[in-house]
């Protein structure tokens, strides 16, 4: 296991052109700016992305939690945040994985679990190319973003939150 | 062998079905939708893949000052977003008069492409289409994905990880950064290789090559494994459209087009790039947002081709780096040397693509150029320019117009997913015709369906790819129009039965 890293992942996904799909960089780059302030930049690191991929399983290795954040199509609460766990998982494409199936290829390539990892799904209903996300979107990112500062200092990193 | 599948695109009698129109707001339940129609005799009578995520693309371009464009396109695609971001510099080193590009700007986004080329290949088969050959296409969904590959081949699974990691380390030395890359600029790049990456992945290469060498030992042994009832699947005879080289030579940065019948026989050759519309037009249909490329001399009907890794492998006469070019002939000579239209061939294809990539990178890395040396240049501005590429997935085409106020005025781009669009509903049309059976989507219809979509890996999701996409739907009506069945496929493999299609995706 890598030891040179910090003990914090976040790690977040969409495309910042996207309307709502901006939600998951946007709070990672709250976050930051949060740690940098906090001070937690010695304890955390934050790492965007268009999407989940393979090789995201490699950049969990060493940490202490991990954070996924993403927009999530057809939540009826501001934001969701629950623990995940490896599971496996298809699709019709080779544009994403979910969350669970980064985990998964993490235990399988390293022979071991993956470190606890939560997810932040953060409401988003319109994602029109150029488009800037909208009013109520950024409006549940700020709650989403505080809920997110209390994991950052370990609080709620196991439960299921509704907003 | 291959049946006929051209006639199913529209209903011979369309008065007696109902037409469905797919609304932009339907797009939230399924990046791919395929709708079946009945007649009354419970035969298939049309077969339609909508894609419907390409909107809006040249809006987002138009009006913006050319010197963004590079940087900007990449939120085009987030999977091979490099190719955006070349293809934009090509088209505008014209409109800059910087064409060509100082030697050492054109070796580093060479190897800026061929990164691309390894990361994403290496991504699709080892995430998409090594588990439906190691498994077959009707093992369960939990085992046929990159997760079942790495339980079950746990050193193949880490190898293709590994060398998408290497690709994407060329892709931040060149470009640098991991993602949204602004190395590349109209006229040239804005950085130079440092020394201490450089030998940083040169280090890594005789290892990086035996894992290319083994997923094309892989590939070609899980292709010829196949059972003879594949050996056609989704067979779809078309036309090969690509760039290559001096000589024939396979060329995936830049060269001139060449397009091949579908017997093998070369239609056009030595295509200049900056004249593609003399070769393409592009159709519209009213029941899908993408558009239909076809060669002008033979129009919309009859037109269409392939593009793509087993477009590219035929189109040319060899390939210039060694070993690919082993694998190639290798290719060609199991085939008896005949034209290959059988989509799963393009996975064996790919892997040989890969090897070349690889051997493309250790070429370039090779070459000191790339640590410095003038990196742009300037000239007479021009009003137009069109940049080519082959990116992953096959051609992509970028045309812009600057005005003088250094504003895009127009643009066009045409992504290999939509030189495709034909090519692939033919494909899909086969599957049905050969597996619909009754008034009910089995999961042996959807597993062969998304198996034949997966071949071509069509950019569904460059738009969004939020949690609780569905990437696929399939929709059967009967001649009344009233759903026999409807079925959502989730990214992460669930399927949801007899859900009702979105309320937008309506009759009329």
């Amino acid at each position: 296991m890598k030891t040179d890293v910090p003990p914090l992942l976040v790690l977040a996904w969409g495309n910042p052109s996207r309307g709502d799909d901006a939600l998951g960089p946007l709070l990672a780059e709250r976050l930051q700016g949060h740690a940098q302030a906090a001070p937690l930049t010695q304890r955390l690191e934050v790492l965007t992305d268009f999407q989940l991929q393979v090789e995201h399983a490699l950049d969990l290795a060493g940490r202490e939690r991990v954070l996924f954040v993403d927009a999530a199509n057809g939540l009826d609460q501001a934001f969701l945040a629950r623990p995940v766990h490896p599971a496996r998982g298809g699709g019709i494409g080779s544009h994403a994985l979910a969350p669970e199936a980064v985990l998964q290829v993490y235990q399988d390539l390293h022979g071991q679990p993956p470190p606890p990892a939560t997810l932040l799904a953060v409401r988003a209903s319109a994602f029109e190319l150029g488009a800037a996300p909208g009013t109520e979107a950024l409006a549940d990112l700020e709650l989403a973003f505080a809920w997110a500062c209390r994991w950052l200092s370990g609080e709620h990193i196991a439960q299921e939150v509704p907003a | 062998m291959t049946e006929p599948t051209r006639s199913l695109e529209t209903a011979a009698n369309p008065q007696g079905l109902r037409r469905i129109v797919i609304d932009p707001v339907s797009r939230v339940e399924g990046h791919g939708k395929v709708t079946l129609l009945l007649d009354d005799q419970q035969r298939l009578q049309q077969v339609r893949l909508h894609i419907v995520e390409f909107r809006g693309f040249e809006q987002f371009i138009v009006g913006r000052p050319y010197w963004e464009v590079p940087v900007m396109v990449q939120r085009l695609c987030g999977i091979c977003p490099v190719s955006h971001h070349l293809a934009a510099s090509k088209a505008l080193d014209r409109v800059v008069g910087g064409w060509p590009v100082p030697v050492a700007a054109d070796r580093i986004r060479r190897l800026m492409h061929h990164g691309q080329i390894v990361q994403s290949h290496a991504l699709h088969f080892f995430h998409l289409s090594s588990p439906d050959l190691l498994f077959g296409f009707d093992a369960d969904l939990a085992q046929r994905n990159i997760v079942g590959v790495a339980m079950a081949h746990p050193e193949a699974a880490r190898q293709g990880v590994l060398l998408r990691k290497f690709g994407q380390e060329v892709i931040r030395i060149t470009s640098g950064k991991r993602v949204h890359g602004t190395g590349s600029v109209p006229g040239g790049m804005n950085r130079a290789v440092a020394r201490e990456d450089r030998d940083v992945l040169r280090a890594q290469l005789p290892e990086v090559l035996g894992w290319a060498e083994a997923a094309v030992d892989l590939a070609q042994r899980l292709h010829t494994g196949l059972p003879p009832a594949y050996e056609h699947f989704a067979e779809t005879p078309a036309a090969m459209m690509s760039l290559v080289g001096p000589g024939g030579a396979m060329a995936l940065y830049d060269g001139a087009l060449r397009l091949r019948e579908s017997d093998g026989r070369i239609a056009v050759d030595g295509l200049q790039d900056q004249r593609y519309r003399e070769l393409i037009d592009e159709a519209v249909k009213p029941w899908t947002y993408m558009k239909f490329p076809y060669r002008r001399a033979l129009g919309p009907e009859a037109g269409w081709y392939r593009v793509g890794p087993l477009a590219r492998i035929q189109n040319c006469d060899h390939i210039p780096t060694p070993r690919a070019e082993a694998r190639r002939q290798a290719f060609i000579a199991a085939h008896g040397g005949r034209p290959v239209h059988a989509v799963l061939a393009t996975h064996w294809a790919r892997m040989i693509e890969l090897l070349h990539g690889v051997e493309m990178v250790a070429q370039l890395l090779d070459d000191p150029v790339i640590l410095g040396g003038p990196l742009q240049a300037t000239g007479e501005r021009q009003r137009s320019g069109v940049g080519v590429i082959e990116a992953p997935r096959g051609t992509l085409i970028h045309e812009y117009e600057v005005g003088d106020d250094d504003l895009v005025k127009s643009c066009n781009l045409i992504v290999s997913t939509t030189h495709n669009n034909q090519a692939m509903n033919e494909a899909v049309r086969s599957v049905a015709l050969r597996y619909l059976d009754g008034q009910t989507i089995t999961e042996p219809l959807l597993n062969h369906i998304e198996v034949a979509i997966r071949a071509y890996d069509p950019c569904l999701s460059c738009a969004t790819h939020a949690l609780g996409q569905m990437p696929l739907s399939v929709t059967l009506r009967d001649a009344r129009g009233e759903v026999l069945d409807h079925v959502l496929r989730s990214s992460t493999g669930e399927t949801q039965r007899g859900a009702t299609p979105h309320p937008m995706e309506r009759a009329q």
